[in-house]
């Protein structure tokens, strides 16, 4: 059960590491084929990653990214390219 | 906050031989004229097209989007996303596949739709002021919320001591009123990453105001 004072530290903290919206979405389509790939995105980009723990927004568009590119993975693989 | 991004952008990635020939050709051929450039268009419209879908898709089943409006999002953000990529092809560094390039440009143009026409229906004020909305908002189980009361009051004296005019407003927009970022920073004619440095800032700052009120840790929990 989550309550007040964890609830609200979490919501409250900030990393100074965390890069913001526009830095992270400049290379959001590195860090989706990176994902996409099994690799460790969040070790390459440790910024990226904090701003996304802590963004809903530009999370979302990671998820809906790295989605999009797993889909044009599979579909090549079906095509046997 | 500091700045990684355009350090990152710098470090040349190497891609295979073949996703580099397909890259080329896309370049090529959407940088050229007459039928090759349509019939790239065409192919990568299709590309587009089946990303968009998906993504709407997913999307819609939390914001309750349904019917038809659905598929007419998915295809005006394919239209606008191949209109943008067009414009833009020069500035493709090749780092990654054509494709997943092309793709940032679908899905968060399918995202500013889609908030933005759930807002627009949702209808919600963003400066609506109901601060018993933020336990649930924070994730804080109904068990529990009654519990600390005077948190919840500690909290909105530090955000009416502490923060300025802008920070309070997006403050309440965002955390009472679980408004997006991208939402409030449209209505608000400002970027995205402004607002998200206003919350960033605001949190720090309230943060710091209930250490020294002596409500949470001096120390972040990991
Ligand atoms: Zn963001």
């Amino acid at each position: 059960m989550t309550g007040w004072p964890e609830g609200l530290e979490r919501f409250l903290a900030t990393d100074p590491h965390d890069v913001g919206c526009d830095d992270a979405r400049a290379v959001l389509h590195l860090y989706a084929e990176q994902a996409a790939s099994g690799a460790d995105a969040a070790e390459r980009f440790p910024g990226v990653a904090s701003h996304l723990a802590a963004c809903e927004s530009c999370a979302e568009d990671a998820d809906g990214l790295l989605a999009a590119v797993i889909a044009m993975e599979d579909q090549e693989e079906e095509h046997g390219s | 906050m500091k700045s990684e991004g355009s350090e990152l952008l710098s470090q040349v990635r190497v891609v295979s031989a073949e996703v580099a020939r397909e890259n080329r050709d896309w370049v090529r051929d959407l940088s050229s004229t007459g039928d090759r450039r349509e019939l790239a268009c065409r192919r990568l419209y299709d590309v587009l097209l089946r990303a968009a879908r998906a993504e709407v898709r997913r999307r819609s089943a939390r914001l309750r989007l349904a019917g038809p409006e659905v598929d007419d999002i998915a295809h005006q953000a394919a239209a606008d996303a191949l209109l943008a990529i067009s414009g833009k092809v020069e500035t493709f560094r090749g780092d990654c596949k054509f494709t997943t390039w092309a793709y940032k440009f679908v899905i968060f143009d399918v995202a500013a739709k889609v908030n933005r026409h759930f807002w627009q229906r949702a209808g919600v004020a963003f400066d609506d002021e109901d601060w018993e909305r933020l336990p649930a908002r924070i994730g804080i189980e109904p068990e529990a919320q009654a519990e600390s009361r005077d948190l919840l009051s500690a909290v909105r004296r530090a955000v009416d001591e502490k923060l300025t005019a802008k920070q309070r407003m997006v403050f309440v927009a965002l955390a009472l009123n679980g408004m997006p970022t991208d939402v409030l920073a449209d209505q608000l004619g400002a970027t995205q990453n402004a607002i998200y440095k206003m919350m960033f800032d605001a949190r720090r700052k309230l943060r710091n105001a209930l250490v020294d009120a002596g409500y949470l840790p001096e120390q972040q929990i990991a």
